[in-house]
């Protein structure tokens, strides 16, 4: 015991602890330090485009924002005009987005019911397996998808919001399913159990217990695949094509999404105005207008993001 | 070359919350000392501090010292993964990481320092270790098998070869029985009768059968309630705590009246 | 009654994943017949002499190539953000930091197309230049560098960012898992916080970031406005990452060329697409194994 032992021998034993205690090994923490500047470079690597991209889109976006750009449509508007608008884009974007969200929420909802209440055996994982397959469907393959049903059904050739609708359905699907199934396996057993103790049938629990707990999920759920969806761009360009007048009749051809429109813009160029800049001729309009429709279409997204998410605070039952 | 612990009036703190107030004691070299106590009482927040392990949690801190042979191992120039190295540790569940054979579970924590070791260096300090955790005659036919496929005793003597591999000077235990049978939980007693040959051990149990069959020194901890910081209600040599403590909560524990 | 809707939604999914299939098989079908004469003359930019299958090689490539260097590109920072978030960063921060990763997937391609164009390409360019004039020897930098930035490069830049998520959600999510007790051993022993990482965390998530890779690779390869609003579309077989005019891909081909194409054309697009959903199927079967595969193993234990 040290306390009885000569007073040199704990001195040499506490300057060997000592060194063995406060002498780390330089290389290995090189190594730590070099990994630890490392993951937090990775991390403001990945911010950088983010924070680039969030600001280009405000600053550019901002600079065309007017109650004229909000409010017309593209009709009759030619070279560097700047009074045109992209209303009708955004009416486009609406109501191909809300239809396609009319066909993939009911099928999605209950496909995730079957999955989660009534799945068991083969067909159930079949579903499963295929549902993943079916998110990593490229977004074009979709389009090609809808665009060879229309075309066996309706002829070569044709164009309309419906078909844009299908396509997107294709992608959102999966995307319903996936989340609503996760929110309606946070709903517990017990709810189930006691409601089936009440002599409840089956289809009615689910319907006044189940959907009902998970209501906030769901919605959740919805919001974000519609998030997903609403800037698909290559599905729109191949099934709905574009115009510049206002259409919100997805049966009646050709209409314009705020997502191609941003390409077309882009494609078109700088315009040649004879007088140089002025009021009613801005060679680099047409970008303008494509950061100004972008700056739209992110609101959009975001919003939908933010709204989803804060549906899922606020309104989520407490289970746990 | 086993050390001796100096603990002086530590304070041990989740965040905002104290844990375990103001405990002293000592620990001494070459023997095995039992911290027992109701579970929530603080006894193995304590022993984590021991080896710096309790900081790895957000927010946990300490006030106070932990001087291992006189150097205290909160010092400023104290590098705690030198603490670690140092101050051996064997946990509650066996946990011999699952990607790793037998032999190379034993090596992993030499591995780290990356010495550039000679096959044959390597495989002896395999055979010492395993042999120091009595593990040797059950593995040598299969040290390239995966540790997860040994019993849960063999596992945890795996783990505490692993330990033992890096040389600490002291050796902790977390309950290291509760997860295992009786018969693998005597293997493991030896074992630690062995090992304080030439370290110092220092073993939380909830096993006070435990505590009498291994240790040299108990301590008791205890708790007001919950809410309250767990205390060190008094410690002793092993026999005089469990035949004639000087505290009533100490008897009361050690006869099975509560805990 | 409400039992066998739902279970006839989920074999509508099951019947439309399988029409997806057959309309795209039948509507190719004419252009996989078709004689390379007839494709020549309905198929603008086809080759003479050349079968389907000449044709759609350097498309395969171009998609191949340029869902490579986005992985590349993608995998290494995916894993430093995974780490940072389940690792490094303070827990409160973690959370935030994981919804902006999460806003990256949000933010429509076609945005990420204007922004790779008028951002990033300018900005990367002199990188570009700086790489060919002192790294051209070695194939991928050679050539001339595209002045407007419009090369395979930028665009596996875009892709990159636009993968990003995908694969850092995965794995953090397995690296997440990591069970403390593996930490802990590895923390006793006298691991530094890298160690532990290298020790504990990466060798159980190892198979999870294999899959999180693969999963983003499937995105990268169908990704189509970002490469059909970058890139600067050529048919070649070529390396040179830096150049103008050399690779394309089966989305953006498809993407560029649909609008205007009629008859026979369109079939050969649809046989173009058909292949990338092969490709993508193929890519993504095999990911969802990996990720199957390893739950059998964690629920083992």
């Amino acid at each position: 015991m040290s306390a009885t032992a000569p007073a040199t021998d704990t001195a040499e034993s506490t300057a060997r602890t000592r060194a063995l205690l406060t002498t780390p090994d330089t290389r290995r923490r090189r190594t730590d330090r070099t990994m630890q500047v490392l993951i937090w470079a990775a991390f403001v690597l990945a911010m950088t485009p983010l924070v680039s991209l969030v600001w280009t889109v405000l600053s550019n976006g901002a600079a065309r924002m007017s109650m004229d750009f909000l409010t017309l449509s593209m009709r009759n508007i030619f070279g560097g005009d700047p009074s045109g608008g992209i209303y009708h884009a955004i009416m486009g974007t609406l109501v191909i987005t809300g239809v396609a969200a009319l066909i993939s929420v009911p099928v999605g909802i209950l496909t995730a019911i079957y999955l989660v209440e009534y799945g068991k055996g083969a067909l159930a994982r079949a579903v499963t397996f295929f549902i993943d397959v079916m998110t990593g469907i490229p977004s074009i393959v979709a389009g090609l998808f809808a665009i060879s049903l229309f075309t066996l059904i309706l002829g070569p050739a044709v164009r309309m919001g419906i078909i844009g609708a299908v396509a997107l359905s294709v992608l959102m699907i999966p995307v319903v399913v996936r989340s609503c199934e996760e929110m309606l396996k946070l709903v517990p057993n017990d709810l189930r159990e006691a409601s089936y103790a009440l002599g409840v049938p089956k289809w009615l629990t689910i319907v006044k217990v189940v959907l009902r707990t998970s209501v906030a999920g769901l919605t959740t759920g919805v919001l974000l695949a519609v998030a997903r969806v609403i800037g698909e761009t290559a599905p729109l360009l191949v099934t709905v094509g574009v115009t510049d007048s206002i259409n919100v009749n997805p049966t009646d051809g050709r209409m314009m999404t705020l997502p191609v429109f941003i390409y077309r813009q882009y494609m078109q160029g700088t315009a040649t105005c004879p007088g140089g800049e002025s009021a009613t001729c801005v060679p680099d309009i047409a970008m303008q207008s494509a950061w100004g429709a972008a700056l739209v279409l992110i609101v959009m997204v975001l919003a939908l993001n933010l709204v989803g998410r804060l549906v899922n605070r606020w309104f989520a039952p407490t289970l746990r | 070359m086993a050390q001796r612990i100096d603990v002086k009036d530590l304070n041990i703190y989740y965040g905002d919350f104290l844990a375990v107030q103001d405990v002293t004691m000592t620990i001494e070299p070459k023997s095995v000392t039992a911290f027992i106590g109701p579970s929530g009482c603080g006894k193995s927040t304590f022993l984590r501090t021991l080896n710096r392990m309790h900081e790895v949690i957000d927010g946990a801190h300490v006030e106070g010292t932990v001087a291992l042979e006189g150097v205290d191992l909160y010092g400023a120039d104290v590098d705690p993964v030198a603490v670690r190295r140092t101050v051996g540790m064997v946990f509650q569940r066996p946990n011999p990481f699952p990607t790793m054979s037998i032999k190379e579970n034993v090596l992993a924590g030499v591995r780290l320092n990356n010495r550039r070791m000679s096959r044959s260096d390597a495989d002896d300090l395999v055979e010492s270790s395993l042999r120091g955790a009595n593990l040797w005659n059950e593995v040598k036919d299969r040290l390239d098998r995966p540790g997860s496929g040994l019993s849960g005793g063999q596992q945890q003597r795996l783990c505490i070869a692993r330990a033992i591999a890096v040389k600490p000077q002291v050796l902790l235990m977390d309950e290291p029985c509760s997860a295992l049978d009786p018969i693998s939980t005597i293997a493991i007693e030896d074992l630690i009768g062995e090992l304080k040959q030439s370290y110092t051990i220092v073993i939380v149990t909830h096993n006070m059968q435990q505590a009498a069959r291994v240790s040299d020194r108990t301590a008791f901890f205890n708790i007001a309630g919950t809410g309250k910081p767990g205390r060190l209600i008094e410690m002793d040599d092993t026999s005089t705590i469990f035949s004639s403590p000087a505290e009533k909560a100490t008897e009361d524990y050690v006869s099975g009246r509560f805990g | 009654m409400f039992r066998w809707i739902a279970v006839g939604a989920g074999v509508l999914i099951l019947a439309v994943l399988a029409a997806v299939a057959l309309f795209l098989l039948q509507q190719a079908w004419p252009a996989l017949t078709a004689g390379s004469d007839e494709l020549a003359a309905a198929v603008p930019r086809f080759p003479e002499g050349t079968s389907f299958l000449g044709f759609v090689g350097p498309l395969v490539f171009g998609t191949l190539l340029a869902a490579a260097l986005a992985l590349g590109l993608a995998t290494p920072v995916a894993m430093g953000i995974a780490l940072f978030i389940s690792h490094y960063a303070p827990r409160r921060l973690a959370q935030v930091l994981g919804y902006l990763v999460d806003l990256l997937a949000a933010v429509p391609s076609v945005i990420y197309g204007l922004w790779g164009i008028s951002v990033l390409g300018p900005a990367a360019l002199p990188l570009w230049e700086w790489l060919n004039r002192y790294l051209g020897w070695f194939p991928l930098f050679a050539g001339d560098v595209s002045s407007a930035s419009r090369a395979m490069a930028t665009v596996a830049v875009v892709l990159a960012v636009m993968i990003l998520p995908i694969i850092t959600a995965v794995s953090r999510e397995v690296f997440l898992q990591t069970p403390k007790l593996h930490e802990e051993a590895a923390l006793a022993l006298g691991a530094t916080r890298w160690e532990v990482v290298r020790t504990a965390v990466l060798p159980f998530g190892r198979s999870g970031v294999i899959s999180a890779a693969m999963l983003g690779l499937g995105r990268a390869l169908g990704e189509t406005m970002a490469v059909l609003m970058i890139l600067s579309p050529g048919f070649l077989y070529s390396f040179k990452i830096l150049a103008g005019a050399q690779q394309q891909t089966i989305a953006a081909y498809i993407a560029a060329d649909f609008p205007e194409a009629s008859g026979l054309a369109v079939n050969m697009l649809i046989a173009t697409g058909l292949v990338l959903f092969v490709i993508t199927l193929a890519v993504n079967m095999l990911a969802r194994g990996i990720v199957a595969r390893r739950k059998d193993f964690s629920g083992a234990n």
